[in-house]
């Protein structure tokens, strides 16, 4: 789909807002609708769209593949981490009263990190998988040459 | 139209059609949650049913044939069981309170705690988002690790394939 000269440049304005929007729903998931999974999910599909029009590698080489990988692990560290600031703290696992010396602001900082963690893990592994199934096609190509 | 959508999806042979198909389903669904008022699921449903697994979808029809082999027989067992069971199914849910009533147990438990105290305690006033991440911060861990599983699972099954594939090519 490269070749669309309407697809492409609709594509560069409208990612930049998909990606916003994501921005949108994690950040403002506290006073609206949304959270870490759908913003991860609207994040990840913002670089899908990306790799449908301008091709797998362009993708490749916005998001690399290692960075993918490191995501998909790096956001369920984070959560679990959060988890264990609150027994360092004084708290239990999870307990996020302790984060802050207000509990309420304790709360609000630890449900931020947590959905923090939630969109990191969630967007890795949509685009891992996006990239391990879109990715065959080519090799099988090459398997046919 | 949901319906149609559904019957649509068993009888198309054309893969193609199935998956656009699916899309439209699951726009359709989101619609539905809105109406019920679970804007959270509803935006989840429309990028996770509707946006990423189309996509996937229509990925994996690059790799196979594009129409359904025709079933090489029609057993009746198995849709009996389908049938038996959908049939139990139904018969359960005339089992369950009436829908939105606040009498039922289900709302009577820990949600008017939540309801009460949420916006007090977590200073959230999305109580979606303060059950969640919060009082059932738990069952969210649980679920990420799920979602790290399964791109765990995947990498497993279809990352090593390469890896072979570009040892031997060197």
């Amino acid at each position: 789909m490269r070749d669309y000269l309407v697809l492409r440049v609709v594509a560069k304005i409208l990612i930049a807002f998909m990606i916003l929007f994501a921005l949108y729903v994690q950040f403002h998931g506290d006073f609206g609708p949304g959270g870490g999974f759908q913003a991860g999910v609207i994040a990840a599909a913002a670089i899908v769209f990306y790799a449908l029009i301008y091709g797998l590698p362009a993708a490749r080489a916005v998001v690399p593949e290692g960075l993918v990988e490191a995501m998909v692990a790096a956001g369920v560290l984070l959560f679990a981490l959060v988890g264990v600031a609150g027994i360092v703290l004084g708290g239990n696992f999870l307990d996020y009263f302790v984060l802050h010396a207000d509990p309420v602001a304790g709360q609000h900082r630890g449900i931020f990190w947590v959905e923090l963690g939630v969109l990191i893990t969630v967007a890795g592994v949509m685009l891992k998988i996006f990239y391990l199934f879109a990715g065959r096609r080519v090799e099988d190509e090459e398997e046919v040459r | 139209m949901m319906a149609a959508a559904a019957a649509a999806i068993a009888v198309q042979r054309n893969l193609f059609a199935v998956v656009v198909l699916f899309g439209a389903y699951s726009f359709l669904m989101a619609t539905v949650l809105v109406a019920l008022d679970a804007v959270d699921v509803a935006m989840t449903e429309a990028a996770v049913g509707a946006g990423v697994s189309v996509v996937l979808l229509l990925g994996t029809l690059h790799l196979v044939r594009k129409e359904e082999m025709k079933p090489l027989h029609r057993p009746p067992l198995p849709l009996a069981v389908a049938v038996a069971t959908g049939v139990v199914l139904a018969y359960g849910t005339l089992g369950l309170p009436a829908f939105s009533d606040p009498e039922a147990p289900i709302h009577r438990h820990v949600a008017p705690r939540y309801i009460q105290d949420g916006a007090r305690e977590t200073g959230v006033p999305n109580i979606v988002t303060a059950v969640l991440a919060s009082y059932r911060g738990y069952d969210t861990l649980g679920e990420v690790m799920v979602v790290f599983t399964a791109g765990a699972g995947v990498i497993a099954l279809l990352g090593r394939r390469r890896r072979e594939r570009g040892e031997k090519r060197r």
